[in-house]
């Protein structure tokens, strides 16, 4: 479980994001959606500190995971990384090997105890993210020469192979070609069995299609919460409707 | 903006298009009636001969329903207007062939002698029509409230099939030559009781279309 409380975030003077609140369930897709500048994956990035690399950056307000508190002086960020992953919009792939882009994280977090665990825990990984199928003849070879949508499900599966609770994706399918993206999509369906996803989208059908929960940002404000398909259906505000209808501006 | 203006040119259209279909029910159901009153033959012919309109019309609101729901994906009040309007046309269909039996009635019994009960009758069309106009009305200005007057107005024709039924049935007993004309005026009543059920339909698709609510086996 997620719960921010009266989140506020600035880009040095500017502010980005206006007191934000909201619950994310456990196991279940929400998706972020709104125009480009809303500010949803400014939030979504606050769940996990990864705006803490951006200089001039300042956060008010609190973010639980799980009753961790993610803003505490005491948190130990690279665990919480850990436990919350993250997917790019733009697969990153290291210039590795497809196997050492998802040992790496379990080298680096000391997380198996022998050559055997770690080939077990690179094979599940990689099962989970669906691409194990494509790549187990071929894992020692770079990943560099995977396409584009296997890329990115070797990104989830590096995600995936350090054992996170939520996994947070940032337009995830958006350099997709619709046959990578279906792919994509049934992998979400997939994992939520097992993690917290939240993903960024500015596909709305592809919110439609994927998540359980959707959230409707504008200019820095969350503008409604609420069950996708009666968010898609029958919004509760006429903000949301206009902006779902395509009359929004 | 293009593209919505596009989406929204399309919108209007589908509603000129189911109007136009309500247009075209509502003066086959008014004429078959005329037909059977007035003894008018001619004018129950062609109500008939009209109703390929109807059933073409029908169609037409399908495709463009089909296709908006395939190409724009509406959402939200869009999609459940969409919906709506698909829903809709079948039961305007079924509207006007209600309106094609009473005309093929008209026309057997305008040979015959005429029957006191169609006056009856008459008073129940009325309503009827009424029913249909004010619902195509609601519709149009998506007008719930309204929507829902119609609905409960549906028991006045209830209360009328109910009275004439009895009363055609207690005319052929009495008048037992006139059994076979008033048994087919049970079927014009039945087909005008049907046709407020089926009005309450349009109805209820207009509460969805406005308020995204169900109320279809609501039982108030």
């Amino acid at each position: 479980m997620i719960s921010v409380n009266n989140l506020n975030f600035f880009y040095g003077k500017s502010q980005a994001l206006f007191d934000i609140s909201i619950g994310i369930k456990e196991r279940v897709v929400t998706a972020f959606i709104g125009p480009s500048g809303c500010g949803k994956s400014t939030f979504l990035r606050t769940l996990n500190r990864m705006n803490d690399v951006i200089p001039g950056t300042r956060v008010e307000g609190k973010v639980l995971i799980d009753g961790m508190d993610v803003y505490s002086s005491g948190t130990d960020v690279v665990d919480l990384r850990r436990r919350v992953g993250m997917v790019f919009q733009k697969s990153n792939p290291f210039p590795k090997s497809i196997f050492d882009n998802v040992a790496y994280g379990l080298k680096i977090n000391r997380m198996t105890s022998s050559k055997s665990e770690l080939q077990g825990r690179v094979e599940d990984a990689l099962q989970k993210a669906a691409i194990w199928q494509e790549v187990k003849d071929r894992l020692h070879e770079s990943a560099l020469g995977l396409s584009g949508g296997q890329q990115q499900r070797l990104c989830i599966a590096r995600a995936l192979a350090i054992e996170p609770s939520v996994v947070l994706m940032d337009e995830p399918a958006s350099a997709l070609d619709p046959m990578a993206t279906t792919k994509i999509e049934e992998l979400i369906h997939e994992l939520k069995k097992q993690y917290t996803i939240v993903i960024v989208t500015h596909n709305m059908q592809q919110a439609a299609r994927v998540s359980d929960t959707t959230a409707f940002f504008l200019m820095g404000k969350l503008i409604e919460v609420n069950p996708t398909e009666k968010m898609f259906t029958n919004p509760d505000s006429k903000t949301t409707e206009d902006y779902i209808t395509g009359r929004f501006g | 903006m293009d593209y919505h203006r596009h989406l929204d040119d399309e919108l209007d259209s589908l509603r000129d298009k189911v109007l136009l279909l309500g247009g075209e029910t509502e003066v086959a159901l008014e004429r078959a009636m005329h037909a059977l009153v007035e003894r008018d033959s001619q004018v129950a012919q062609e109500v008939l001969e009209n109703d390929d309109k109807v059933d073409r019309l029908e169609v037409e609101v399908d495709r463009q329903c089909i296709e908006i729901i395939a190409l724009r994906q509406p959402a939200a009040r869009d999609l459940r207007f969409v919906i709506s309007v698909a829903k809709m046309a079948p039961v305007l269909e079924r509207i006007a062939d209600h309106a094609c039996n009473i005309a093929r009635a008209a026309i057997d019994l305008n040979n015959e002698p005429e029957l006191t009960a169609v006056a009856d009758l008459r008073k129940m069309s009325e309503h009827a029509l009424s029913m249909l106009r004010a619902a195509l009305d609601a519709f149009t200005s998506a007008d719930a409230i309204a929507a829902r007057d119609v609905i409960r107005s549906d028991e006045k024709i209830n209360d009328l099939y109910n009275y004439i039924f009895h009363t055609l049935i207690e005319m052929m007993v009495t008048e037992p030559q006139t059994a076979t004309r008033n048994a087919r005026l049970i079927f014009v009543a039945k087909h005008l009781e049907r046709i407020g059920d089926y009005v309450t339909d349009i109805c209820e698709l207009t509460v969805y279309m406005a308020e995204a609510a169900f109320i279809k086996h609501d039982k108030e």
